[in-house]
């Protein structure tokens, strides 16, 4: 009971601030969407690049909230958090669930675009993508809080935030495709766990027709899988901490 | 309420606190005085459960600060030197938010806000956002936040940092006020001696160690008769002529000779007629807290 109260309490604290500083939904959704626009006109072929660019839209904005994490202990909430009797737990869920949901809510928003493609998965491919979204969102929350646990300048985060998340969304089948991928490159985005979360999202919104990407089941797996060990880190993360890191 | 034994605490390599041992009773408002990194921080946050000793033992409301945090966080209320609170958020906001860390909902947490807004006289702020308060206010809030689930023992650290004096006041007022309904027993840090002089008890601290403890007006009693402050131009050699001369121990602080000395009035008599023109300024005064820590440790409050 106890457990779910604080996960409630942090989950709507980081809706209401979110509410409260709306210049942050315009960055996280514009940005992607001029990308999207861009590089999809470019090619001729937004279809193509539209699961890409909602991908990086959901793992930006997914990653780049829980830098919350950082403000709360630079602001002093932190504190206040980890000398009450709630779960150590319960924080960290309510702090991904919160940054989860931001992040799901703009991949939703991205996805009001998908009429512009030309595809149309029918109302059950579009509850099917935003649970993809969700997944989407709660892995890359995990990936940000994990790190995030570690920094204690937004800047340093931004950076490595840049380094990890980048490259990994390059090879990861959204701007080009796996087949047609030149030797190591191929071999780098079958390892990428970023190739199964693009992969599942746009097998869910092609509705299992695209050829040469791995099938659904096998990217929520990995996806899921990918989840639950970054999942483990931060607890373990936030278990171990002691004051020092937060003089 | 709160007991402390043979405490060790390290930095890595560093040692914040060596060896201190004090014991807080019931309903005490208890102050920890020292300089800033004289190791009273570092105190706080094993009382509150922040930071795990390298040796000894903290009891905190009957419960082990390390083997069960759990317990010693549900009774403990801590307002901490630095801003604790979310900008973004209401007063009442985070006032809810609070509560509902410590497992409080529905009417018992509302009429807890109501209770804490009214008695710290927020209740015409609740739905201002912290970002917008004064200094002042803000720490208002800070230590309503921490009385929501009505601690057995509050923590505060430096409590007074940043507070003008009228605000200084007012908070002493809501610390006395709350042990008499309450009962609540207080720990507080300070570097602040108006402040040292109004808690009941208090543990001197210096480089990590306890150097005295006991009431304000007992540790004064220590010094036996007045201070008498000198200025000079040249305080080494007069140091040097004043022991020599008059056989009496002078000690030099902050460009300043310090003597302690019973019947400090006919010290200064004697002293002024002994080296004529030579010093600047004399001044007496009866033992402060201040000179109680020069007398432990050779060094003042304003610096370790």
């Amino acid at each position: 009971m106890h457990f779910w109260l604080a996960v409630g309490t942090l989950w709507r604290r980081d809706l209401v601030r979110f509410w409260r500083e709306k210049a942050r939904v315009l960055g996280y959704v514009g940005s992607p969407l001029v990308f999207w626009l861009l590089i999809g006109s470019g090619f001729g072929d937004l279809a193509f690049f539209f699961p890409g660019a909602l991908v990086l839209t959901v793992m930006f904005s997914a990653a780049f909230s829980t830098m919350s994490l950082i403000e709360d202990r630079r602001e002093g909430f932190l504190l206040s958090m980890l000398v009450s009797p709630a779960p150590r737990s319960s924080m960290v869920l309510g702090k991904i669930l919160g940054s989860s949901t931001l992040a799901w809510i703009q991949g939703v928003v991205f996805l009001c675009f998908l009429p512009a493609t030309g595809y149309w998965p029918g109302a059950a491919g579009i509850l099917g993508a935003a649970a993809v979204i969700f997944l989407i969102a709660f892995t890359f929350t995990v990936l940000g809080f994990a790190i995030a646990w570690q920094m204690d300048s937004t800047q340093g985060f931004h950076a490595v935030m840049n380094l990890v998340l980048l490259p990994l969304w390059l090879v990861s089948g959204a701007l080009f495709p796996i087949a047609s991928a030149h030797g190591w490159v191929q071999w780098l985005m079958r390892l990428n766990p970023v190739t199964y979360t693009v992969a599942a999202l746009r097998q869910s919104l092609e509705r299992g027709a695209a050829a040469g990407v791995p099938p659904l089941s096998t990217s929520v797996l990995v996806t899921a899988a990918f989840a639950i060990l970054l999942f483990a880190a931060s607890t373990m993360f936030a278990r171990r901490t002691s004051a020092g890191s937060f003089a | 309420m709160v007991s402390v034994e043979n405490l060790v605490v390290k930095y890595g390599e560093r040692i914040a606190v060596s060896k201190v041992a004090f014991e807080v009773r019931d309903r005490e408002i208890f102050g920890v005085l020292g300089p800033n990194g004289g190791g009273k921080s570092t105190l706080f946050r094993v009382l509150a459960t922040m930071l795990a000793p390298a040796a000894g033992s903290a009891r905190v409301a009957g419960f082990d600060v390390e083997r069960q945090p759990q317990e010693v966080r549900r009774r403990i209320g801590v307002v901490f030197q630095s801003q604790s609170l979310d900008r973004k958020l209401t007063v009442e906001e985070n006032l809810r938010s609070q509560g509902r860390l410590y497992g409080l909902s529905g009417p018992l947490l509302a009429a807890r806000i109501e209770e804490v807004l009214e008695k710290f006289g927020l209740a015409d702020r609740r739905s201002e956002r912290i970002e917008s308060l004064s200094g002042g206010l803000r720490r208002r809030v800070e230590i309503a936040k921490s009385l929501l689930h009505r601690p057995a023992v509050l923590l505060m650290d430096e409590p007074s940092t940043g507070l003008d004096p009228g605000a200084r006041r007012d908070l002493w007022t809501y610390i006395e006020e709350l042990r008499a309904a309450q009962g609540i027993t207080v720990l507080l840090t300070t570097h602040i001696l108006d402040e040292a002089e109004r808690c009941d008890r208090l543990a001197l601290m210096h480089r990590g160690a306890l150097v005295a403890c006991g009431a304000p007006a007992e540790l004064k009693a220590r010094i036996r008769g007045d201070v008498v402050v000198l200025t000079t131009a040249d305080g080494e050699s007069l140091r040097q002529r004043i022991e020599s001369r008059m056989g009496v121990r002078a000690i030099p602080v902050n460009g300043a000779l310090r003597v302690e000395i019973a019947n400090g009035h006919r010290f200064i008599t004697e002293v002024v007629e002994a080296f004529p023109g030579v010093i600047e300024s004399v001044a007496l005064h009866k033992p402060t807290l201040e000179d109680v820590f020069l007398n432990e440790t050779g060094s003042g409050l304003g610096g370790a």
